[in-house]
């Protein structure tokens, strides 16, 4: 199966692991990841005012570029799914800004929400499947006691994201359990990082970061998995440490036998 | 209803008057501590025609966007969308912008993914 890939700005720079490990593990699983001939910044936030057009422009223009090549859209980025997938809601289901969207893109065939959107789990989930997943595992993370941070764009709001139960998600435990992972459920592993208030409050973001780290490692976790190139530095970098934190495509090709242990 | 509550409600969507102020919101917010006016304040108070002073409250910049109060609320009022309407009719006056790219450079590491300086763009600034 081929799918549309947007991977965004972070994933081409600072989170480059988080996109190198994701393309080689799903073309070793059979899953061709074609990259968009065009795209830009998604603009890393949703905009939540009704009456902003411009800044859902470039997520409207990926979103489009898969309708043309008859294609689901995959993004990897935790941020970039959440702002895609909520633009893609509002050009469905929201009429005042589908059609000023519509009016100034003027596309040949007016844009009504068609692309399906999926997150790279949700492709491993759904469509490779776990216990597929489990059977190409070469290389099982036995004895490794590992945290899944969900943060928030991934599940909320759980009525337009769709992706997992928003208080008690599985997802990146069953991830884990299939790598042959011991998965550690913790209860802030659906709480914010700390977000993009690093830039504006320091103090309070790090403290955030902190909370989870803490609360993981007291439940035994060993190190953290994550999708989001932001909660990845919150968590590592931006409070005072804990635990190592890794994303998700890292331990997915370790665990096929992609990656070595020390990279 | 005044101009700014007018507003405020445009650019949001939502409508105040449904909170029947449970206080799931604030019970949720990880921002609590950094907030003046606690998200159920914040809603009762754009809902009251007090957005005055709610322009000037230091919390709307400390929002994170986590969307555990939209998750939560049992009557849709979205108090992030308010808290966003609020920074956003603040941030379009002229010469208002709350964060201005002479500051990026201090606040830069080697770390820092290039989304964190969009996001706050976006919510900072216009």
């Amino acid at each position: 199966m081929t799918y549309s890939y947007f991977p965004g700005c972070t994933l081409k720079t600072r989170g480059k692991a988080l996109d190198h490990w994701g393309r080689l593990s799903m073309q070793a699983l059979g899953v061709t990841l074609q990259e968009l001939p065009q795209w830009q910044c998604c603009g890393a936030v949703y905009p939540q005012a009704k009456d902003e057009i411009a800044t859902r422009l470039s997520a409207v223009r990926a979103l489009m570029a898969a309708r043309e090549l008859g294609q689901p859209l995959v993004t990897l980025c935790s941020a970039c799914h959440h702002v895609i997938k909520r633009v893609n809601r509002d050009m469905a289901e929201d009429a005042r800004i589908a059609d000023a969207v519509n009016r100034y893109l003027q596309p040949e065939t007016p844009y009504h929400g068609e692309t399906k959107v999926l997150h790279y789990l949700e492709v491993l989930r759904d469509e490779v499947g776990f216990d597929k997943l489990q059977q190409q595992v070469s290389h099982p993370l036995r004895g490794q006691k590992i945290g899944g941070y969900y943060g928030c764009m991934l599940l909320r709001p759980s009525r337009e994201m769709g992706f997992d139960d928003p208080e008690n998600p599985s997802i990146l435990e069953d991830f884990l359990a299939a790598l042959g992972a011991e998965p550690v459920k913790y209860a802030l592993r659906n709480e914010c990082c700390g977000g993009y208030v690093t830039v504006e409050n320091r103090a309070f973001a790090a403290d955030q970061a902190q909370k989870v780290l803490d609360n993981a490692a007291a439940c035994g976790a060993q190190a953290l998995i994550t999708a989001c190139p932001l909660c990845l530095y919150n968590l590592q970098h931006g409070s005072r440490g804990g635990l190592p934190v890794y994303y998700f495509t890292e331990l997915l090709a370790l665990a096929l036998g992609l990656k070595e242990a020390d990279e | 209803m005044s101009d700014l509550m007018q507003t405020v409600q445009r650019i949001s969507g939502v409508n105040p008057r449904k909170c029947m102020k449970c206080g799931k919101c604030t019970a949720s917010c990880p921002a609590y501590d950094e907030m003046e006016y606690h998200p159920h304040q914040f809603v009762d108070m754009v809902a009251s025609g007090r957005v005055d002073e709610l322009l000037r409250s230091k919390g709307i910049y400390d929002c994170l966007s986590c969307f555990a109060c939209v998750e939560r609320c049992p009557r849709s009022v979205e108090p992030a969308a308010l808290i966003e309407a609020v920074r956003v009719a603040v941030l379009r006056e002229q010469g208002c912008n709350h964060l201005k790219p002479q500051q990026i450079p201090q606040r830069l590491d080697e770390d820092l993914p290039q989304q964190a300086i969009t996001a706050a763009f976006r919510k900072y600034s216009k």
